[in-house]
This record gives structure tokens, C-alpha cells and sequence, in this order.
């Protein structure tokens, strides 16, 4: 194992290295909030009283939780430049070849998978509110909006947040999947890294401490969230 | 969408499907006896043994199992010379093993914690009944503490069983043709990723359907048979088809 390739500067790699963790961060946080959104639009429909709506929630949960996120970043990556081709020849005649923007299909197919997991998560968080607190709601004249803000958004953030802990830790480990279309995160750059320079064990093994340092401290940040989103409830 | 496609490529991804289940089948195994040894370190009283147990299921929990797999796979070229030396580097050459290797020590991690919670989970008066009529500790854990862990753990184990059908698909980035490496083989030779898609998902789709029965079925076999407690496990049924 040869240090010197790990430092600062045009000899070393670790300013690449840190640039990817960057890139990982971004589409992380990129598919988290995305997967919320997702997530909490299936919680409703879930929660809904149509069973359409309620069937639809629930197979794409049961699909998206079924397949392997590869297969699902293969056929986003392949099939959404094929769309994109489409929609160039069609609306404005371009012929030439167009690629999917990475970062968004990395987005995009980590995001989808994230927000069938929280779904579930926000669902609970939802069904844990004691009906009481709804009806004093109604009883004091609150709007539905208003119902909304007050009560359940509060109440179902701090309940859902170890859930929503676990997804961002599924979300964090499953970016590295999207090294395999070309997105220069940790993966890929420990990638290029290995193959300029011969040295593979050590450039992935400087991908795994940084992901390690990445759930150890985002963990941390769950903890200390809970904490504080819990500290005015009373305990036993 | 072009319906011949089902046809022409449903029988070449089937082909994968025997490597999928060979895989998963392999890992699981060697990866539970693996968690049972692990579960039982991280439970002992010997501080080394079971901070070597947290460490080790801190850090496989804590990375993404793509990087484990190619910091065996391709991490272990760097030692080439060392492993031909100590004749290690025929297995480490191999794709199979390595992903085997990896996805064993992956599930190995995640199942120790379920084995873990399930073997607390068994109320102490059972094991003081146990010693009470004279059981050594070998028998004591074989008849009393596993069974009752088992069942404990089997609907967690079924999520991680699930879980390592959808992660042997990362096989495929390491050269191994299982059911995702054919689909991706097939899609960038013919540009129809939708229609693979549709068949390769419905192969998993059907699979963990397949899983999720068994595990029902193990369940309800390891379940007490008292008309009581038949009476309850009915009423939890009902409770989650109406929660659905």
C-alpha cells in the first residue's frame, strides 16, 4: 500500500476522493427529499378511503420493494435516454444522441426506492396520533389546513423520525449503486483511482471508512434530532 | 411495447434464475451459521469477544455491500503474490467466490442482530424452569432458547431473506450473469429496457412471493397449536389485513 497516494494535491487522491464523498452527499440528500415526497404522497394514499388509490399505493410499494434498485437504475438510465431521444426528435427535431443527466436518474431511481420505504414509515407516524387530538382539533374550530400544520405535521415528523433514520441510511448505501452508470461519487471515483494506479484494496478501502464516517456521523445527527424533537414530551 | 420481446427473452433470463437461487441459497447458509457465531460472541460476557461482534456488525452495516464486494473482488489483486503464495489466490480469483464470500459476511451481519433480539426475547423464567428440572446449558439453549428465538426472529428473518434476493443482483457488477446481469446484457444490446424490465421483475417479484409464503407457512408451523393461541394468532391476522 503505497501512502503517498493518499494526499492533498495533483500527486495524491485524496482531494478526488473527497470530492466524490461530496457528489454522494448531494445525491443522497437529492434522493432523500425526493423519497419523502414520495413517501408521504403513498402515506396518504394509503390512508385514503379510495381503493384505487389505495391500490396503487400498494403495488407500487410492493414492486419497488421487491426488485433489486440495479434493475431499476437500468431501466431508468436505458429507457429514460431512450424517452428523452423521443421527446428531441419529436418536439424540437433533434436527431443527435442524447445521455440522461446523471444525476438526476441517480436521483430519480434512489429516490423512488426511498420513498416506498418511508412510505411505510409516514403511514405508521400518521396511524399513531390518537384520534382524541384530531377531534379537540375540530372541537376549537381549527381549518383542515390548519389541523394539518398543528397537529399532524408536528406530531408525525418526531414520530417517524427512527424510520426515517433507517431510510436515510438505506438511501446513503444505495447511492453507491449508481457508480455502475458513470455518476463520479465515492464508488466511482474509488474506481478511477484503483485503475490509474494499481492499487484497488486501498482506494476501496478509503471508500469504506468514508461511508462509515458518513452513517457514524449522519447517525449521530438522527440521535441528536430525536433528542431534541423529543425533548418537551413527557416520559415515566 | 413490443409483446414479442417477452418470447424471444423470457427463456435467456430464466437461464440466470438457477445462479440467482444458488446464491442467495449459498450465502444464507453459510451466513446464518455465521450469525448463530456471531449473536453468540456479541451475548457472551467476554468483553473482547463481544466488542469484536459489535465491530464487526458496526462496520458491514455501516458500508455499502457494493463496496465490500469489490474490495474483496478487485481489493484482493493487490495481494496477488501473498495469496499464490499461501495458495489462497484460486479462490480469490473467482468471481462466485467472492460474491459468495461477500454476501455471506453481509447477511452473516444483519442476521446476528435478528438471531441477537431474538435469543433476548425468550422470558427468563423459561430457562429458570429449564435449569429447574436439571437441563445442562447445551440442552438448556437447543431446546429451550433457540426454538423460542427462531420463532421470534422468523418475520425478521424473512425481510433480510428478501433483502439478500435483491442484493445477489450486485453479482452482476462483478462479472456474474445471474438474473440482473443477463437483463443488462440484454438491454444494452437491444435498447428495450422496459420490456426486460417487466420480465426480470416479475422473475424477483414472483420469487420473494414465493419467499413470503414460506416464511408464513414456517411461521404458522412453529406456532403453539393451543385452540387460545390459535384464537389470538387469528386475531392478529385479522388486525393486520384490516390495517392494510
Amino acid at each position: 500500500m503505497n501512502i503517498s497516494l493518499l494526499t492533498w494535491g495533483p500527486d495524491g487522491w485524496l482531494d478526488q476522493m473527497a470530492m466524490g464523498a461530496l457528489m454522494t452527499i448531494a445525491v443522497a440528500l437529492a434522493a432523500y427529499a425526493l423519497g419523502i415526497v414520495i413517501g408521504s404522497g403513498l402515506a396518504a394514499m394509503k390512508l385514503s378511503r379510495s381503493l384505487i388509490l389505495k391500490g396503487i399505493a400498494e403495488v407500487y410499494t410492493t414492486v419497488i420493494r421487491g426488485i433489486p434498485e440495479l434493475l431499476v437504475i437500468y431501466l431508468v438510465f436505458f429507457g429514460g435516454g431512450a424517452a428523452l431521444r423521443a421527446i428531441a426528435s419529436g418536439m424540437f427535431g433533434y436527431e443527435g444522441y442524447i445521455d440522461p443527466p446523471l444525476f438526476v436518474t441517480g436521483m430519480v431511481c434512489i429516490g423512488v426506492s426511498a420513498g416506498a420505504y418511508s412510505a411505510e414509515v409516514i403511514r405508521g407516524a400518521v396511524q399513531a396520533i390518537p384520534k382524541g387530538q384530531i377531534e379537540a382539533a375540530i372541537a376549537v374550530g381549527m381549518s383542515k389546513a390548519q389541523r394539518f400544520w398543528r397537529i399532524l405535521v408536528p406530531q408525525v415528523a418526531r414520530f417517524a423520525l427512527p424510520g426515517l433514520g433507517n431510510v436515510w441510511q438505506f438511501t446513503l448505501k444505495d447511492t453507491s449503486l449508481i457508480s455502475v452508470i458513470g455518476l463520479v461519487e465515492i464508488m466511482r471515483q474509488a474506481a478511477i483511482a484503483a485503475g490509474s494506479t494499481r492499487e484497488p484494496f486501498t482506494f476501496y478501502l478509503v471508500a469504506a471508512i468514508l461511508y462509515l464516517g458518513l452513517t457514524s456521523f449522519s447517525n449521530r445527527g438522527f440521535n441528536w434530532a430525536e433528542t431534541w424533537a423529543n425533548k418537551g414530551v413527557r416520559r415515566a | 411495447m413490443d409483446f414479442t420481446a417477452f418470447a424471444r427473452y423470457g427463456p435467456e433470463l430464466a437461464s440466470g434464475l438457477p445462479l440467482t437461487l444458488l446464491l442467495v441459497g449459498q450465502s444464507l447458509a453459510l451466513g446464518f451459521v455465521l450469525a448463530m457465531l456471531i449473536a453468540l460472541m456479541r451475548l457472551s460476557t467476554n468483553p473482547l469477544l463481544s466488542s469484536f461482534a459489535y465491530g464487526f456488525v458496526y462496520v458491514f452495516r455501516s458500508t455499502p455491500l457494493l463496496v465490500q464486494i469489490f474490495l474483496i473482488y478487485y481489493g484482493s489483486g493487490q495481494f496477488r503474490p501473498f495469496l499464490q503464495d499461501i495458495g489462497l489466490w484460486v479462490f480469490f480469483r473467482d468471481a462466485w467466490f467472492c460474491a459468495v464470500l461477500a454476501l455471506t459476511l453481509n447477511t452473516g451481519a444483519y442476521t446476528s442482530e435478528i438471531i441477537r433480539g431474538g435469543i433476548q426475547s425468550v422470558p427468563f423464567g423459561q430457562l429458570e424452569a429449564g435449569r429447574a428440572v436439571g437441563m445442562a446449558p447445551l440442552q438448556l439453549f437447543y431446546r429451550i432458547t433457540f426454538p423460542i428465538a427462531i420463532r421470534q426472529a422468523l418475520p425478521a428473518y424473512g425481510n433480510e431473506i428478501i433483502l439478500m434476493v435483491k442484493a445477489s443482483s450486485l453479482a452482476s457488477t462483478i462479472t456474474i450473469l445471474e438474473i440482473t446481469g443477463i437483463a443488462k446484457k440484454i438491454i444494452a444490446a437491444t435498447f428495450q429496457p422496459v420490456e426486460i424490465f417487466i420480465i426480470a421483475g416479475a422473475f424477483y417479484l414472483s420469487l420473494n412471493f414465493v419467499i413470503t409464503q414460506g416464511i408464513r407457512y414456517a411461521e404458522y408451523r412453529l406456532s403453539p397449536k393451543s385452540p387460545e393461541a390459535r384464537a389470538r394468532a387469528e386475531e392478529r391476522r385479522q388486525r393486520a389485513v384490516l390495517a392494510r
